[in-house]
Parts: C-alpha cells; sequence; structure tokens
C-alpha cells in the first residue's frame, strides 16, 4: 500500500540553525499520526514543509507516492485542495466574522454560493461546540479557547482527506478538549481522513493517535503504534510521556 | 579601501533590495491582471483609498494653492507681473504639487494601512492561512490594492487640482484684489490639456508605487509586532521617497527638452 503521506529524510535550517535534521516518517491512508516533543523541536515546522508554506532544504515528502517537496503552481494547488490545517495559533481572518472565516474555503477555494456555504458553516461550528450566535461575532470577540474552536471547523469545513491539527486542544478545558479530541477521531475513523496532529497533551494522544512519533533534536526517535506508547522501551518517550524532568531529555535551563 | 567598503555594501544592499523588489512586483501585476478578478474587494479599496482620502488631500491642496498664490504675488510684484500669478497657481498646481503632495499623503494614510494589515496577516500565520485555504494570497490581498490604488489616484488628483486652483482664487480675490472672473479666465486660457494629463499621469504611477510599497513590506514582513511597525515605516520611506525620484523622471520624460 502507497503512503498517504511519507516523510524521507526531511532537512529544514534556518541560519546555521538546524530545526530537521532527517524526519523520515510514514502516515497510511486513514491513519492518525501524533507527533510529539518538546516545544521548539520543529514539529510546526515539519507541518509547514509538508503543506509547503516552507519549504525543505532536503529529503523528499510524498503524497500518494507522487513527490511534492518542491511542488509549486498547479500541481501545490491540487495537493492543498485536498487539505484542511488548524493553525497553532487560531490565524483566523480577523476582518472578517466567524461564519465567512469557516466558510471561507468553501466560497474562495470551491466557489460554492454564500448562502449555501454558511449552511455549512453553521453546522460545522455546531459540531465544534458552537452555536449559531457566535456566527456573527469577529475573531477579536471570542476567548482563546472559541478561536481555536473556530478555526477547527475551518479546517474541517471542505471534509478534506488529509488534515493537520497543530496543538488542537491547547487551552481548551478537559471536557472541551475531549469534545474535540472525539471529533478529531471521527474524522479518522468515520470518514476515512487521514490526519497528522501535534499535541503536548497525552490524554490526546491516547484519544486521537492510532500512531505516535516522537521528535527530538530534528529526528524521529520513535514510531510505533498507539498501543506501544506505554512500552517502547526507548527512555526519551517514557521521560516525556511522564513528563518528567530528570532523564536523558536536557532542558536548555540552567539552575540559578 | 576601509572607506570603500561600506559604500560597497550599501550599493550590494540596494541591488539585492531593488532585485526583492522586482520579483514581488512581477506576479503582483500579473495578479491584477488575470483571473480571477475580485472586483467587490477592489471596490471597497477603492473607497477606503479615494474618498477617505479625500478630506486630507483636500485640505493639503487647499492651503497650497493659497500658499502659492500669497508667494507668487509677493514675488512677481518685484518685476510688476502679478499677472502671472493664476498661471503659478494652475501650473504648479496640476503638474507638480498636486499629484506629489497627494501621493505623499496618501502614502502616509493608506501606505502605511496597507502594510500594517498585510504585516499583521504574515506574522498572525492568516497568510499562510489563506493559502491552506486554495486562495492565493497575492491575488486576494495584493492584487485589489494595487489596481485600486492606481486607479483611484486618478480622480483624486483631479480633485486636488481644482480645490487648489480655488485655492489660489481664493486668496487672490479676497486678498490681493484680482477680478475674480479675470483671475478663473487667466486660468482656464493658460492651462494645458498637457499639464492635467500629465499630472494624473504622475498620480496613478504614484498609487501603483504606493500600494506596491504598502503591500510588499507588509507581505515580507517578520517578528511580531515590532517588524509590523518596521514593515509601515520602510512603506512610507520607501513610497515617499519613490514618488519624489519618479516625479523627476516623469518631468523628464514630459516636459524635458
Ligand atoms: N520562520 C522561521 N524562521 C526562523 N526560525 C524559525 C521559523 N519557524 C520556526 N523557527 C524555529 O524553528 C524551531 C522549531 O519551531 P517550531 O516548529 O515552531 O516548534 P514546535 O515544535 O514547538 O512547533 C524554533 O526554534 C523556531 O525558533
Ligand atoms: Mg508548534
Amino acid at each position: 500500500m502507497t503512503a498517504k503521506l511519507s516523510l524521507r529524510d526531511v532537512t529544514k535550517s534556518f541560519g546555521s540553525k538546524t530545526v530537521l535534521a532527517g524526519v523520515t516518517v510514514d502516515v497510511q491512508p486513514g491513519e492518525s499520526l501524533v507527533i510529539i516533543g518538546g516545544s521548539g523541536t520543529g514539529k510546526s515546522v515539519t507541518l509547514k514543509c509538508i503543506l509547503g508554506l516552507l519549504e525543505a532544504d532536503g529529503g523528499s515528502i510524498h503524497c500518494d507516492g507522487r513527490e511534492i517537496t518542491h511542488a509549486r503552481g498547479a500541481e501545490r494547488a491540487a495537493f492543498l485542495s485536498r487539505i484542511g490545517m488548524l493553525f497553532q495559533g487560531a490565524a483566523l481572518f480577523d476582518s472578517l466574522p466567524v461564519w465567512q472565516n469557516v466558510a471561507f474555503g468553501l466560497i474562495q477555494g470551491r466557489g460554492m454560493a454564500a448562502l449555501e456555504a454558511k449552511d455549512v458553516a453553521l453546522t460545522k461550528l455546531a459540531a465544534v461546540g458552537l452555536g449559531p450566535e457566535v456566527a456573527a461575532l469577529f475573531p477579536s470577540e471570542l476567548s482563546g479557547g472559541m478561536q481555536k474552536r473556530v478555526s477547527l471547523a475551518r479546517a474541517i469545513a471542505t471534509d478534506p482527506e488529509i488534515l493537520f491539527f497543530d496543538e488542537p486542544t491547547t487551552g481548551l478545558d478537559p471536557i472541551m478538549a475531549d469534545v474535540i479530541n472525539s471529533l478529531i477521531r471521527d474524522r479518522v475513523d468515520d470518514l476515512g481522513a487521514t490526519a497528522i496532529s501535534i499535541t503536548h497533551d497525552m490524554a490526546s494522544v491516547r484519544k486521537i493517535a492510532t500512531k505516535v512519533a516522537m521528535l527530538y533534536q530534528g529526528r524521529i526517535i520513535w514510531c510505533g503504534p498507539v498501543e506501544e506508547i506505554d512500552h517502547s522501551g526507548n527512555a526519551f518517550v517514557d521521560q516525556f510521556i511522564h513528563g518528567r524532568a530528570d532523564g536523558p531529555i536536557r532542558m536548555a535551563v540552567r539552575a540559578g | 579601501m576601509v572607506l570603500l567598503q561600506p559604500i560597497g555594501r550599501a550599493v550590494l544592499a540596494l541591488l539585492a533590495a531593488t532585485g526583492r523588489v522586482a520579483l514581488f512586483t512581477g506576479p503582483a501585476v500579473g495578479h491584477c491582471v488575470s483571473p480571477p478578478i475580485y472586483w467587490r474587494a477592489i471596490l471597497r479599496q477603492m473607497v477606503d483609498i479615494g474618498f477617505y482620502s479625500l478630506p486630507v488631500v483636500g485640505l493639503t491642496a487647499l492651503f497650497t494653492g493659497m500658499v502659492l498664490a500669497l508667494q507668487s504675488y509677493t514675488g512677481f510684484a518685484r518685476f510688476n507681473a502679478e499677472g502671472a500669478v493664476a498661471n503659478v497657481v494652475v501650473l504648479s498646481m496640476t503638474r507638480e504639487l498636486g499629484p506629489v503632495l497627494a501621493g505623499l499623503m496618501v502614502a502616509g494614510r493608506v501606505g502605511a494601512a496597507m502594510a500594517a494589515e498585510i504585516g499583521t496577516m504574515r506574522v498572525t500565520e492568516q497568510i499562510d492561512a489563506l493559502t491552506t485555504l486554495s486562495t492565493n494570497p497575492m491575488k486576494y490581498l495584493v492584487a485589489p490594492r494595487i489596481v485600486a490604488a492606481t486607479l483611484v489616484m486618478v480622480p483624486l488628483v483631479l480633485v486636488a487640482d481644482i480645490v487648489g486652483v480655488m485655492g489660489g482664487w481664493l486668496v487672490s480675490v479676497t486678498k490681493l484684489n484680482f477680478n475674480s472672473s479675470t483671475y478663473l479666465l487667466n486660468t482656464l486660457t493658460f492651462v494645458q490639456t498637457m499639464d492635467v494629463v500629465s499630472g494624473l499621469v504622475k498620480a496613478a504611477v504614484f498609487g501603483f508605487v504606493v500600494s506596491l510599497m504598502g503591500c510588499y513590506h507588509g507581505f515580507n514582513s517578520r517578528g511580531g509586532a515590532r517588524g509590523v511597525g518596521t514593515a509601515t515605516t520602510n512603506a512610507v520611506v520607501s513610497a515617499s521617497i519613490l514618488i519624489l525620484l519618479l516625479d523627476y523622471v516623469l518631468t523628464a520624460m514630459f516636459f524635458g527638452a
């Protein structure tokens, strides 16, 4: 079976600073991969390289067997029309009301009529626990957690077959986080979407993931089914999932 | 050697910046003329740029016309050539001051706003989000602003010309004891189509430059609120310098020997 997405030795540096030193990971169709790792290890950069928002310096990225590492123009557009992305900082368009944010991909990307798109937008908003009264508000009038959920509704509005979620539950209360986790899992289980998510929250990992990959110092140091995460035999993974300060992962803090 | 190094570095930096602007301008203009064209966005920008600039541009033109009349009157009185006031006012306004002052005012008002808005969208990843929603940010954000600014500067400067001439007339009639109809007749017989047209061509060019600089600096801003601030400043400064530089070039092209 060809992987839905396949990364081979992807490298990315900013100036002299190497962020990705050779990331290799596969995601099969219908799989839900969760990338874990400390903050600043390059998880968001990995997603942006796949999307083409950043261009990888080396290595290759394939989607359904076709190389998209340096794709531009129509080729890139064809790939982007199949994906949905939730940005870490929500990235809502602050000049548009909530419903137009959610409907943006339908109206601008697919040319759907505004009235029809609004109906879809209201359905998607309901799916993330937001009522129709929110639809007419502007993003600046929402709390951080609500913005995150609107952004999630926007990412799934076109029912894309590949989904990217950058910290979908950060800033949400535990109950709403669980609602969102279920929503993401349903997308994969019921609609057959393929998902790559980033999260720090181990409860999310266990709920969303079918497969987990841990990013450390620019490489995937462990990758396996979520069931094996507690017996990975990898000291780095153990330290991360138990959130211990002492272990092989050295935080760049100095005792003052 | 030591002296030449900084000069060389500055020249290289200037060339690099010119290249980057050129690489931005090509696709930006391409998106202005290729479908889909966002008419509604263009219309909204035209109202924003043109209509809401009317007060500031109008006031600037009014006072400039008034000062022109006053200054040229006191100057020409030494040669007993006071009659030329009307000519000086209409010529200066249409050829030079109308387009340049309107251009500088719009650079401060609109160029800055464009850089700030697009820059904020850049640093909050809204531009990346546009891309992932199958919308080309150049086409959606940049092209409507450039088209609108280029088009709307023409009527804006025409208004500035008229208001400026009226300012000169006001001072001449109320303070300098000119005959109202003689003054206006002088103005109309003296002004030539080329004077007005050259000014309006300048207007379109300046509108293009202001929006291009606003979009370019906004689009390439990075590093949070501070980066957006820098982008805004750079947009206004570079647009202003380019306006004055192109003003000379265009004047030389139209009227140069
Ligand atoms: N556009 C950029 N320019 C320079 N450095 C960047 C850029 N984007 C990310 N980085 C750097 O790459 C590293 C990884 O960032 P990121 O992927 O956002 O981390 P995280 O794993 O927390 O999502 C950080 O050290 C960050 O400073
Ligand atoms: Mg991140």
